[in-house]
């Protein structure tokens, strides 16, 4: 798998550098669709071999995270009338050093860990610690709703990453499950962003302050 | 296969539910599935079925010792669930009664999940099916609290995906074939790979202790139960958190037989402990009487960390308290619901004199306060002891100590709260309001019934119950 497999962990890489200093919507939505491509289409690099179960895993993912789940989000920012993060609690430049200091430190961290020989060579590991902390920055750093999803979004995707290295021990049904647990779940966050919307006329999350000590 | 059914029935009411035509019975399909599933449930806890060690589900030992005590909680909700929902017929609640009942199936699958994966995903799947029941009341609070609430619980769920994803590593690096049932996983023991292990435990700890609400990771809860209706609060805290303690034991079980006991049980006691102080310090301040029942759950969530932290009696005691803790906290939860609906408020500024307003609410909420704090001769006075003895029996004076100075300040907590709402003169805003609720017995009853079963356990715990929970022990004692 080496080569292409490197090749397309490393975009998802860049990508989570791309949302992390993108301020307008779109691009952050489209760059979330472009990683979620990547991504989804990593198991076929991974079996060489023509596998069915393997397609239709990927088949799934790549709809799922690439048309989707992007789709909902589109809708959700055109429904808001909303495209771009202003004040985000972490600025654009902040966010991007975090980034990139969390990449050396995910490919440090992973050429500790006890790794399978099969594995040893590949970005698998350090892509997912990476996009996993990429997530949290946006999570922590963003303040309107789509921004925090998308952060959910590239954690969800750095999670995937890893189970990759489990691509050949785990059944189908429990991939199965579990993705379609995380497209029931993004569908519901939908569905809360829209109704925000409808009830405070704003996503920004700085506003929903009604409830604490 | 009568365990399949434990999760059958329910999701098939839950479909039932969705297609049914008229508002004004469909409620009433929740006591109907809640009498099938308790009755199948008990059924089951006085005739154990056989699992096979290699089953995916089965009604083990450690399902026998919590789920008939969800399954009991839920019932009683259902027949309260009846007359609440009366009582809100302006909103269809079409959507609120079939997710109600997804989620007592997917519960019965979460505690019935002997597999790594299939647990993660009956528990993402309760997760995901309580958001509708949370935004009930479609309030701008409901949905700040949901978007809460979705954020930090699916940030949690997401890192015990990745614990989950650590602890197969870990087999497969010690040369496991790729099963990830409980059973296996134990069964490699020493084999598994110490380090992945350990990130596993981290990961699942944070994770699933998001779900069980432990502190840090509690800041959900107090917006959650705080604004949902008050018998979705009684199953969040009955429920939907004593999946996520299961989910941690059977953990546990596979983490000390890779030899990383010691790590596990310091880790669940440092935590335990912290959510009690958190949960005691948070009580001393807040004067909001739902969100009270919020902390007051964290603070029982630390108790349940530090039994299993305790090991061997201290689980025990901890699998006790999963019961009368989730029975009691149904009765407080309907009985502040009462209250708050003749109150109109939901703080000690706007809400007082309630004992003259709803007499019998108000001695039900006074009840229940006393039994949470650990008052004889209820439920938790006696599981609660039991934790304290098997923490002095195993050397861990200190943090017996400060167990009980912790329950101490949760006791001035919540008796300064609740004699402010009971006592007192009401206040003008509550007696002038014709939406003055009658104390029927649909709304009396239920709590009433849980208190008493609360009683029941203190006093006389039956046999059988003590046996399933020893038997639960064993099985997470020798990793069957």
């Amino acid at each position: 798998m080496n080569e292409n497999g490197n090749l397309l962990i490393g975009l998802a890489m860049g990508l989570n550098l791309v949302a992390l200093g993108s301020g307008r919507l779109p691009t952050l939505i489209r760059t979330i669709a472009l990683q979620g491509v990547a991504i989804g289409v990593m198991p076929l690099m991974i079996e060489r071999d023509f596998n069915w179960r393997v397609c239709l895993v990927a088949a799934a993912t790549v709809a799922g995270k690439g048309l989707v789940i992007p789709g909902l989000l589109r809708r959700a920012m055109r429904t808001a009338n909303i495209d771009r993060e202003i004040e985000p609690y972490i600025g654009f430049v902040p966010s991007l050093l975090l980034g990139a200091g969390g990449a050396i430190a995910a490919v440090a961290l992973a050429s500790m860990l006890p790794l399978l020989p099969e594995h040893a060579g590949s970005l698998l590991a350090p892509g997912a610690i990476a996009s996993v902390l990429t997530g949290f920055v946006l999570l922590i750093g963003r303040t309107k709703a789509i921004s925090q999803v998308c952060g959910y979004l590239i954690l969800e995707n750095g999670i995937y990453l890893f189970g990759l290295l489990l691509l050949r021990a785990m059944p189908l049904l429990v991939e199965a499950g579990i993705l379609l647990d995380l497209t029931v779940a993004v569908f519901v966050i939908g569905i809360i962003v829209d109704r925000i919307q409808r009830a405070f006329d704003s996503l920004d999350t700085r506003k929903l302050t009604a409830l604490r000590e | 296969m009568k365990g399949l059914l434990l999760i059958i029935v329910p999701l098939a009411g839950a479909a039932l539910a969705a297609v049914w035509p008229s508002d004004r019975t469909r409620p009433w399909l929740l006591p109907a599935v809640g009498l099938v599933h308790a009755t199948l449930c008990f059924a089951m806890l006085l005739n154990p079925p056989a699992v096979a060690p290699g089953a995916w589900l089965g009604f083990d030992a450690l399902a026998r010792a919590v789920l008939p005590a969800v399954s009991l909680l839920f019932l009683v909700c259902a027949v309260y669930g009846v007359s609440y929902l009366r009582l809100r017929s302006e909103r269809s609640n079409r959507i609120f009664v079939s997710t109600l009942l997804a989620v007592l199936g997917l519960l019965s699958a979460g505690h019935q999940s002997r597999h790594l994966g299939l647990l993660w995903i009956t528990t993402e799947g309760v997760t995901l099916a309580t958001v509708p029941l949370l935004h009930f009341n479609g309030t701008a609070r409901a949905f700040e609290a949901t978007w809460k609430y979705l954020l930090v619980g699916g940030t949690g769920i997401a890192l015990s995906l990745l614990g989950s994803f650590c602890l197969g590593y870990a087999s497969l690096q010690g040369g496991g074939g790729g099963d990830l049932t409980f059973t296996a996983l134990a069964a490699q023991g020493t084999g598994l790979s110490h380090p992945w292990v350990l990130a596993a435990w981290v990961l699942l700890l944070v994770g699933y202790g998001t779900k069980m609400g432990l502190a840090p990771m509690h800041t959900w809860k107090p917006d959650a139960y705080g604004e949902a209706p008050s018998i979705v609060g009684a199953i969040l805290a009955g429920g939907v958190t004593t999946v996520a303690f299961t989910a941690l034991l059977r953990v546990r079980s596979v983490v000390s037989a890779a030899g990383a006991a010691s790590t596990a049980d310091r880790t669940l006691l440092a935590i335990g402990l912290f959510s009690m102080l958190i949960a005691a310090l948070m009580l001393l301040g807040t004067r909001d009487y739902k969100r009270m029942l919020a902390y007051s759950s964290v603070e029982h969530m630390g108790i349940l960390s530090i039994g299993a932290a305790v090991g061997g009696a201290g689980t025990w005691a901890a699998l006790f308290h999963v019961w009368s803790n989730s029975l009691t906290k149904g009765a407080l939860f309907m009985s502040a619901g009462n209250i708050r609906r003749v109150a109109g408020g939901r703080t000690t500024d706007d809400v007082s004199g309630m004992a003259l307003l709803t007499p019998r609410s108000a001695a039900i909420f006074v009840a229940g306060m006393f039994a949470v704090t650990a008052c004889p001769p209820f439920g938790p006075f006696f599981s609660e002891l039991r934790v304290v003895r098997a923490a002095l029996e195993t050397h861990h004076g200190a943090a017996a100590a400060m167990f009980l100075g912790c329950l101490l300040l949760a006791f001035f907590g919540l008796t300064r709260l609740v004699f402010a709402i009971v006592d007192g003169r009401p206040r003008s805003a509550a007696r002038t309001a014709d939406k003055r609720l009658h104390e029927t017995a649909g709304v009396i009853l239920p709590p009433l019934v849980l208190m008493g079963i609360s009683l029941w356990l203190g006093l006389w715990t039956p046999d059988v119950l003590q046996n399933a929970w020893t038997a639960a022990v064993d099985q997470l004692r020798s990793f069957k």
